[in-house]
């Protein structure tokens, strides 16, 4: 193991072009905060964001006592294997963010997790937006170039205080060989916000994830929105949950789906538990090269006062379309990619014109595989 | 400029359009006329190439190229533009995008002609998404103006336009043929079809030509074509081919 990487521009060149790609800034521009891990080792934690802190998980335990309230409280310990071999770990790493009560921060906290040479690492990350906060986090995960095999455990629990409004934007860049599974929930308070959009377009094992968001405040609101490409070889099984469990509570599931040979599978559930709630579920799907993109979407609602709906299609480009541009002038191939870029471009309301950015990048570079 | 010689389509395995002889020359304007389903918008698409639209024999000359087997995007470069009747709806690609990849133009320069047919708003929506019929219009005479066509095919520019934006509509039709350019040095071209011949309160047209069952029947003035159809139907059209 290298021992001189403290942080991000000690990697190699070609590793840096990795985790660029999954929008992470490796000198810092833009960014408030950074934290770095490297397989178990966490090699840099910096914040210079009034009012936020990000802390390393036994850090962050030792400095407040009330941190262990939010540890295996919104993700249970036994939930499945993975949380079960995390919670076995003596020696937990993962970031802690803690938004102070009333901290706004517009630029976002970068948290990069890196797989370099270890076979499985694991991080347990814990992002508490307290009363009337807001923040925004890229995490940004990614495999060194020459990672040919391994799997990437995550924990991730997310609490959105009353009035607080959390973004969280996860890029995913691994290697054909590594399998990754995330284990996320969120508890949204009172009139809070969360954002939370996934990318996925570069070739991978598998990544299996079904992130749960529990609504238990009036007026919460929470946004899903997952843009992912799976290539020849690639598992995606993909999905995301809401659970309207106050009043006056919405939640939108958005999903854009490729497959250029690779198999995707597109769960959705919003459970509508009390009144005056609403929920979306929308899943498009593109079949660019023969390749499987199942849509389940499920919609549960338990009383008349919620409102919930979901649309799904899955299909290849219309024809139509492709020589409608072409009439304009555009070769075939320019009038696909166009198309398909259209098809990717998933505009997230409250996102940071800093953050949609990256998400453009990541899929602009992606497209010229196409 | 466009030269249709012994043109046989087929669509679907069926011919759809039988023996099509046509020749618009530089600076005219023709007008297409005929019942529903007799082939007219056929024939459009099989000049511009689309999929679907198999020519069985004959051929396609434009510029003195024949261009009857040419790819569609090579037939836009060598200088054809269509306005479609129905454009197809792409969610996600913004009309400014759209209007940005087909074309050479900055920004400014788009944005202007945007204002020009009031379209400026809609170059941040998806593509024909949710536009009405007087919007989708006006996309399409504003991607024309990007594109600038040295001919241009029309399908039924008046179809779902309000009074009001008619005019506009016929204006800036007029401006894509060069109408305010004299005869003589006018060198953009057009073929136009329409049922209700609003189009000709705006521009004037040089020849029309009547289509039944997939056939021309009969070729003439305009005004004169559509003075006939008003009064007697396109019965009139088959019976002078019978004669």
């Amino acid at each position: 193991m290298q021992t001189d990487i403290t942080d991000m521009e000690h990697l190699s060149e070609k590793d840096r072009e990795r985790l660029a790609l999954t929008g992470l800034e490796v000198g810092m521009q833009n960014r408030c905060g950074s934290f770095f891990q490297i397989d178990q080792n966490v090699v840099q934690t910096t914040c210079g964001a009034e009012g936020v802190e990000m802390l390393p998980i036994k850090a962050a335990l030792e400095k407040y006592d009330w941190v262990k309230d939010y540890y295996w409280n919104a993700v249970p310990k036994d939930k499945d294997k993975y949380t079960q071999y995390l919670a076995k770990q003596e020696d937990p790493q993962g970031l802690v963010v803690i938004a102070h009560p009333g901290a706004k921060v517009e630029m976002p906290l970068q948290a990069c997790l890196f797989l370099r040479e270890e076979p499985v690492q694991h991080v347990h990350n814990i992002f508490i937006a307290r009363e009337g906060s807001e923040i925004h986090i890229i995490s940004g995960c990614a495999s060194s170039w020459q990672k040919e095999h391994g799997a990437h455990i995550g924990v991730t629990e997310i609490y959105v205080g009353k009035g607080a409004k959390v973004t969280s934007t996860m890029i995913h860049n691994w290697n054909p060989g590594i399998s990754v599974f995330p284990r996320s929930a969120t508890i949204i308070e009172e009139d809070g916000t969360f954002l939370s959009n996934y990318v996925c377009m570069q070739p991978v094992h598998q990544v299996n994830m079904y992130p749960t968001a529990r609504l238990v405040g009036k007026n919460a609101v929470a946004r899903f929105s997952s843009i992912v490409v799976a290539t020849p070889g690639s598992l995606l099984d993909l999905g995301s949950r809401a659970i309207l469990g106050a009043e006056n509570t919405s939640a939108e599931l958005i999903t854009r789906a490729i497959t250029t040979g690779g198999t995707i599978i597109s769960r959705g559930h919003i459970l509508g538990e009390k009144d005056n709630t609403r929920g979306h579920i929308e899943c498009k799907g593109l079949i660019l090269k023969d390749g499987i993109i199942h849509a389940i979407p499920e919609i549960e609602g338990t009383l008349t006062g919620t409102e919930l709906s979901h649309e799904a299609a899955v299909g290849k480009i219309a024809r139509h379309e492709i020589e409608y541009l072409m009439a304009r002038g555009l070769s075939e191939e320019e009038a696909t990619a166009t198309i398909i870029r259209g098809f990717l471009d998933v505009k997230i309301s409250g996102l940071p014109a800093v953050l949609q950015k990256q998400i453009d990048t990541a899929i602009d570079k992606a497209e010229s595989g196409f | 400029m466009l030269d249709i010689s012994d043109l046989h389509v087929n669509v679907d395995g069926t011919e759809k359009l039988h023996d099509i002889n046509l020749h618009i020359g530089e600076g005219e304007t023709h007008i297409l006329m005929g019942p529903n389903g007799s082939g007219k918008s056929t024939l459009l698409k099989a000049i511009m190439g689309f999929g679907g639209y198999t020519i069985t024999s004959g051929s396609i000359v434009f510029k003195g190229k024949d261009i009857t087997h040419m790819p569609i995007h090579e037939r836009a470069h060598l200088g054809i533009g269509m306005m479609f009747q129905h454009p197809p709806a792409i969610s996600g690609l913004k009309l400014g995008k759209l209007l940005a990849a087909t074309s050479h133009m900055g920004e400014g320069a788009i944005e202007a002609l945007a204002q020009s047919v009031n379209m400026e708003p809609f170059l941040t929506r998806d593509v024909n998404v949710g536009f009405s019929g007087g919007e989708m219009k006006r996309s399409e005479v504003l991607q024309l103006k990007v594109q600038q066509p040295d001919f241009v095919m029309l399908d039924e520019p008046e179809s779902g336009v309000d009074l009001e934006n008619m005019s506009l509509m016929g204006k800036e039709i007029a401006g894509l043929l060069e109408k305010d350019i004299h005869i003589i040095n006018r060198q953009r071209s057009g073929l136009i079809i329409t049922h209700t011949g609003y189009i000709l309160d705006y521009l004037e047209a040089d020849q029309g030509h009547v289509l039944i069952d997939g056939q021309i029947r009969c070729h003439g003035n305009p005004r004169e074509i559509l003075r006939v159809v008003k009064e007697k139907g396109y019965g009139e059209c088959l019976r002078c081919k019978q004669i």
